[in-house]
């Protein structure tokens, strides 16, 4: 098991966001994490990367305990967080955005030029606009050089969090895709999204989060026929 | 930037620093020199400034107390322990920077106006220590007699003495190249780029994997060092040091020089001091009235370019292109006609 959580509890301040959360993530496999607004799939990302910690419960990373562990040493064991809402360092280029998101083995220039190589094959607009500062490209541009960030420190699980949200359908499409392939070079993805129809589509299993409590899981393409998600997420 | 620009920018440089050494052989008063030493001095004060306001965005108003630190152990060390001036000057930097280290830890935790506020306290209390320690530091009247440098002896030059106000400012003009050297070298490389990630965005900074507390504190460290290096040797320039070294007035202004030049870029702090300095010699005949057109201009300019002069330079080169590329435009222009 690449990634499992026991028992999680998160609170903010006194409020408990997420309750008794346990999930799995398995080597290879792309998972969806589907709820709606404010059903806790960022905080549950948040603790699972080391940037709030968790109340209670275990999360397990490659058999370890890092529930303990700071965010700048979870990334370092491969386990990488693409933050929601397109997070960048708007006044530096594309180029020192994505060298940033090696920092961690910025020591194997070889890996991390290849890596480079990768990413600008998956969004070959991001080499177009290298020279230019990350705060004036446009939505789905920023949304690419994000995951392309994430990417660069080569992680073993990408937790990708709602990397659609507020774009194009024709970027929806093209995220996708990346997305399958990032799953075919070998990375494990974990996809939180509130467009479930895309998750599910491109996810082997997932996971409904509702109010900070797994309430359904299971086969995506189970899922997709549930009359629970087919009335809260798929809108028919 | 294409090559061609980066020629260009390369001879700029160059014909600036030959101007930069050919002062001394122009300009005879030593008056005009005094001011450019001290300009030199305080641009080193304000680089230093700049690596952790500029580059690492961290808004630190300590800087007056490791000027301080600096200015008091090159005092100390030298009319006290008898020590020679230039293995003072370097100890004073040390003692600066552990200083920087030790009280970053602390201060480093906070966050935005609160380290404004908690580094402004160190830098009073630095002034204060100093003004009220009077067995060590001499109280408000300060130390006086604080030797010159001692002349170096270069291999093949002979010795080098610093009696004249133009050796003292080849020294003050090698100490500000050295520092930005450091500082070009320091930012261009990946650890100067995480000191840009904590700037550009903290959380993200962590999320990729810096350490961010161990950089602000190395800034904080490497600043410190700089600030004290410029204070050491300023103390010897003036023969004396005063609590006058610690006070706000003087931090406030490295932090205006800076703002106006261009926090985070090199040329920002030296663009400043300069240019600051030269606008109050001149408005010096307008008496408290200069104050007046200071800050007036001071405003126009935030409005105006609030990246300060480098900034507003930069966008006009864009907007323009480099000199170079529109002479060949116009040579493509004229070679059709």
């Amino acid at each position: 098991m690449l990634l499992r959580l026991r028992g999680v509890h998160v609170s903010i301040g006194e409020i408990t966001i997420i309750h008794d959360v346990s999930l799995e993530v398995r080597k290879g496999e792309v998972v969806a994490l589907l709820g709606s607004n404010g059903a806790g799939k960022t905080t549950l990302f948040k603790a699972i990367a080391g940037v709030i910690k968790p109340s209670r419960g275990a999360i397990e990373f490659e058999g370890e305990e890092i529930q303990h562990l700071p965010a700048d040493k979870v990334v370092q064991r491969g386990l990488v967080l693409c933050p929601e809402g397109r997070q960048l360092f708007p006044q530096l280029s594309v180029y020192k955005n994505l060298l940033l998101g090696a920092y961690v083995r910025r020591k194997e220039k070889k890996k991390v030029e290849q890596t480079l190589e990768w990413v600008y094959a998956l969004f070959p607009i991001l080499r177009e606009r290298r020279e230019q500062p990350a705060g004036t490209l446009s939505g789905g541009e920023q949304q690419m050089l994000a995951i392309g960030r994430a990417l660069m420190s080569g992680p073993k699980v990408l937790l990708l969090d709602e990397p659609t949200m507020g774009l194009a359908p024709l970027v929806v499409a093209r995220i996708a895709e990346v997305i399958k392939e990032i799953s075919k070079a070998g990375t494990t993805v974990f996809l939180s999204e509130q467009n479930a129809h895309m998750a599910l589509k491109i996810t082997e299993r997932g996971y409904v989060l509702e109010n900070g409590r797994v309430v359904l899981e299971g086969p995506s393409a189970r899922l997709i026929e549930d009359p629970v998600v087919k009335r809260a997420y798929l809108g028919v | 930037m294409g090559a061609s620009g980066l020629i260009l920018r390369k001879c700029m440089y160059l014909f600036l620093l030959l101007i930069a050494v050919l002062v001394p052989q122009v300009v005879t008063s030593r008056y005009i020199l005094q001011i450019l030493i001290i300009c030199y001095i305080f641009a080193v004060a304000t680089s230093s400034l700049n690596l952790l306001l500029g580059y690492t965005g961290q808004v630190s108003l300590a800087h007056a107390g490791f000027f301080a630190i600096g200015a008091y152990g090159v005092a100390i060390m030298t009319t006290r322990s008898g020590l020679n001036f230039w293995w003072a000057l370097l100890l004073a930097a040390a003692v600066s920077a552990l200083v920087g280290f030790l009280v970053g830890i602390p201060m480093l935790r906070t966050r935005g106006s609160y380290f404004a506020i908690a580094s402004l306290c160190f830098g009073v209390i630095v002034g204060i220590v100093a003004g009220s320690w009077s067995s060590f530091t001499g109280g408000y009247l300060g130390i006086l007699g604080v030797p010159l440098p001692p002349p170096l002896n270069l291999p093949g030059m002979g010795a080098l003495g610093f009696q004249s106000k133009a050796a003292q400012y080849y020294l003050a003009l090698a100490l500000l190249l050295l520092t930005l050297f450091v500082m070009h070298r320091l930012v261009n490389s990946p650890l100067g780029l995480s000191f840009m990630a904590v700037r550009n965005n903290e959380l993200l900074a962590g999320a990729v994997g810096i350490n961010t507390f161990a950089v602000k504190l190395l800034s904080f460290t490497v600043a410190s060092f700089f600030a004290g290096l410029a204070g050491g040797l300023y103390a010897s320039f003036m023969r004396t040091v005063s609590p006058e070294v610690a006070s706000i007035h003087l931090m406030f202004n490295w932090v205006v020089y800076l703002l106006l030049g261009g926090a985070g870029t090199l040329a920002g702090p030296v663009v400043g001091t300069l240019a600051i300095t030269a606008l109050t010699e001149v408005t010096q005949s307008f008496k408290d009235y200069s104050l007046l057109v200071f800050g007036a201009l001071l405003v126009v300019a935030m409005i105006y370019c609030p990246r300060g002069l480098v900034g507003a330079w930069e966008a006009m080169q864009r907007r323009l292109g480099t000199p170079l590329k529109r002479f060949r435009q116009v040579g493509v222009r004229d070679a059709k006609g």
